[in-house]
């Protein structure tokens, strides 16, 4: 069963604080970042329903904005998650070029996962790093002027990260 | 060298912890405010100073505290619209993760003049790691006595709080941002009512850009009226421009809005001239939704004169032969770049980011990106290009927000300066899939006078 551990129910109570008495519905955005990370990297419906249950929400006012924002995941994702930009400023300096080289490397399309579930690839919009393209993010950081070598890196880090936390 | 207000201490060592930006003269403003004005006189200056909202309107700030509605006993709220997502932009982003208290600095300043007690940030959610660091900036200021009940003894009480949003352009439109702020989908509203009356929880609301609050710090520490001597006609001030594309040194840079064009590209002190020796083909200066010029316009204006770096001088000749200094977000596209292929990322961008709310940009904008993506990939039809036109002008203010503006403005500049680009690909769909139309005559000097 879904169940935040005591920690993120504190941290959860206390964002909650954050807004006058009443208003605790603002606090649905960061409280499905937290449920996202703590659940497998996605939310699912048990997911979403356990954030409306806990925050007396009905839950389709946790499936409308679970629905609305990019950065929720509503199917699994890999360990990895791959988030590349290809918006103007990034395509003007190769991002085009980047994503073929991942698809290649990876064996998959965007919006898909490697068969052993490590790696995700995304294509996304603009993330604000226009001066430092190409670029993705991967998890809370960004990775900025890409190059095949980097992609080579990146991918190399992962694994290992995998294996060490395995 | 430009006079620096916002950056100038940027790159001290340490500057993003309380004690080196303290001693380096941190927090003064905030002394200044609460032990020796009023609130209306903190608001006074900054109307004096003239400065204009940097989030891409322009519209001066002032003005927009002055309109914030003061019923007794109702709570009045500050939020600060961390949500920079207009492609090309990210001066935001350096001014929170490099010099974070500057921001909480103009952010208690703002709340003891508009009487906000709890201030939101509200920072996209991409940007996550500068939660964290805007989040240390606001304990070293709680635990320094800056934030908190009856602060410096002046009896006012305010606590800042960020709140991350989840990835949706569309949170940057202060009304979409406050239904975000409050748990929900970011719809935009309705306006009239305005935030300045009914914002957050229904309560009067200012939104201002990170930018915006950063330089009241500034204003309050030259004064309204030595603000205002800066910069030239109702440009004040110091202005952030991120510069990127394919330039020599893409970052973030601030001027004080004298300079020109030209200047800002091919000087060393900013964008150090088109990257590996190439030349100039167009550039969209403001932010992705602004209209692109070619080099020549975007050098000279119709009338043959320098165009300078400031609000005036980029909106001269209006959309038909300028542009809009936007939230200064400046791209640069050399002369190898296809402008139809630019222009359709951009399209699939504000498709994207459609709110889905209105009709017209819901629909208007995927046909958009259809359509480019057509002539783009060799299967256009000379009746595109018309289509394309008259879609953009159908959606061009038939929405409630200002997102179908920005999408209808970037199709409209490229078919108005680069059609010939357009035709060449329609009339050449094989040739178009192995090469660029090049510069062409996009840099030619302009005939004084013409396109007016």
């Amino acid at each position: 069963m879904v169940q935040f551990s005591a920690e993120k129910l504190s941290k959860v109570n206390e964002i909650i604080a954050r807004y006058p008495a009443g208003k605790q519905k603002s606090a649905l955005i960061p409280v499905l970042h937290i449920a996202q990370e703590e659940f497998g990297g996605w939310l699912s419906a048990e997911t979403m329903d356990y954030v409306a249950s806990l925050m007396k929400l009905e839950p389709i006012e946790v499936y409308e904005v679970a629905t609305f924002y990019s950065m929720y995941n509503l199917k699994p994702v890999g360990k990895f998650v791959f988030e590349v930009c290809q918006t103007g400023p990034c395509m003007l300096n190769g991002s085009d070029d980047i994503i073929d080289y991942i698809k290649q490397k990876l064996g998959i399309k965007p919006g898909e996962t490697t068969a052993d579930g490590l790696f995700t690839l995304k294509t996304v919009e603009c993330l604000g790093a226009c001066g430092y393209a190409p670029m993705m993010q991967l998890g809370k950081h960004y990775r900025e002027h890409l190059t095949k070598e980097k992609i080579d890196a990146i991918i190399d880090e992962c694994e290992r990260n995998a294996v060490t936390n395995n | 060298m430009g006079r620096k207000l916002l950056l100038e201490k940027a790159h001290v060592q340490d500057i993003r912890n309380y004690d080196v930006y303290r001693r380096e003269g941190g927090y003064r403003s905030v002394e200044k405010a609460l032990k020796t004005m009023s609130p209306d006189q903190v608001t006074e200056e900054v109307k004096k100073s003239g400065l204009r909202g940097r989030g891409g309107a322009g519209f001066p700030a002032g003005m927009k505290w002055s309109f914030l509605a003061k019923p007794e006993g109702i709570p009045r709220y500050l939020v600060c619209n961390a949500d920079e997502s207009e492609p090309g932009t990210f001066k935001d982003r350096y001014l929170m993760e490099f010099i974070p208290h500057l921001l909480i600095e103009g952010l208690i300043v703002s709340s003891y003049a508009l009487g906000s007690n709890r201030t939101y940030i509200y920072i996209r959610g991409e940007y996550a790691w500068i939660v964290d660091i805007l989040e240390q900036a606001i304990a070293e200021a709680k635990n320094n006595g800056w934030l908190g009940k009856n602060i410096l003894g002046s009896g006012f009480d305010c606590e800042i709080y960020v709140q991350r949003g989840a990835g949706a352009y569309i949170c940057g439109e202060e009304t979409a941002l406050l239904e975000s702020l409050e748990g929900k989908r970011g719809n935009p509203r309705i306006k009239p009512p305005f935030p300045a009356v009914k914002g957050l929880w229904d309560c009067p609301t200012v939104v201002n850009n990170v930018e915006t609050l950063a330089a009241v710090v500034p204003i309050l520490n030259i004064g309204g009226d030595e603000y205002a001597k800066i910069g030239v006609g109702k440009s004040t001030g110091t202005k952030l421009l991120s510069a990127c594309g394919n330039i020599n040194k893409p970052g973030v840079y601030e001027i004080d809005m004298t300079i020109s064009v030209e200047e800002f590209i091919y000087s060393d002190e900013y964008c150090g001239g088109i990257a590996n020796g190439k030349r100039l083909k167009a550039c969209i200066p403001g932010g992705s939704s602004v209209p692109i010029l070619p080099a020549n316009l975007l050098l000279k204006t119709a009338k043959g004169e320098s165009r300078m770096m400031n609000y005036e001088s980029l909106a001269d000749g209006g959309f038909a032969t300028g542009t809009m200094m936007g939230s200064g977000g400046f791209i640069v596209l050399d002369e190898d770049q296809c402008v139809v292929r630019h222009t359709l990322t951009l399209a699939r961008f504000y498709r994207h980011e459609s709110c889905g709310q209105c009709s017209p940009c819901r629909e208007g904008t995927g046909w958009m990106e259809k359509i480019l993506k057509n002539i783009e990939y060799g299967k256009g039809k000379k009746s595109d290009i018309d289509l394309l036109w008259d879609i953009q002008r159908k959606i061009e203010g038939n929405t409630i927000c200002p997102l179908g503006d920005a999408a209808a403005w970037p199709v409209a500049a490229a078919i108005r300066h680069f059609r010939d680009e357009f035709e060449w690909h329609v009339q050449y769909p094989n040739a178009a899939q192995n090469r660029n139309y090049g510069l062409a005559h996009y840099a030619d000097p302009i005939r004084v006078g013409a396109g007016a």
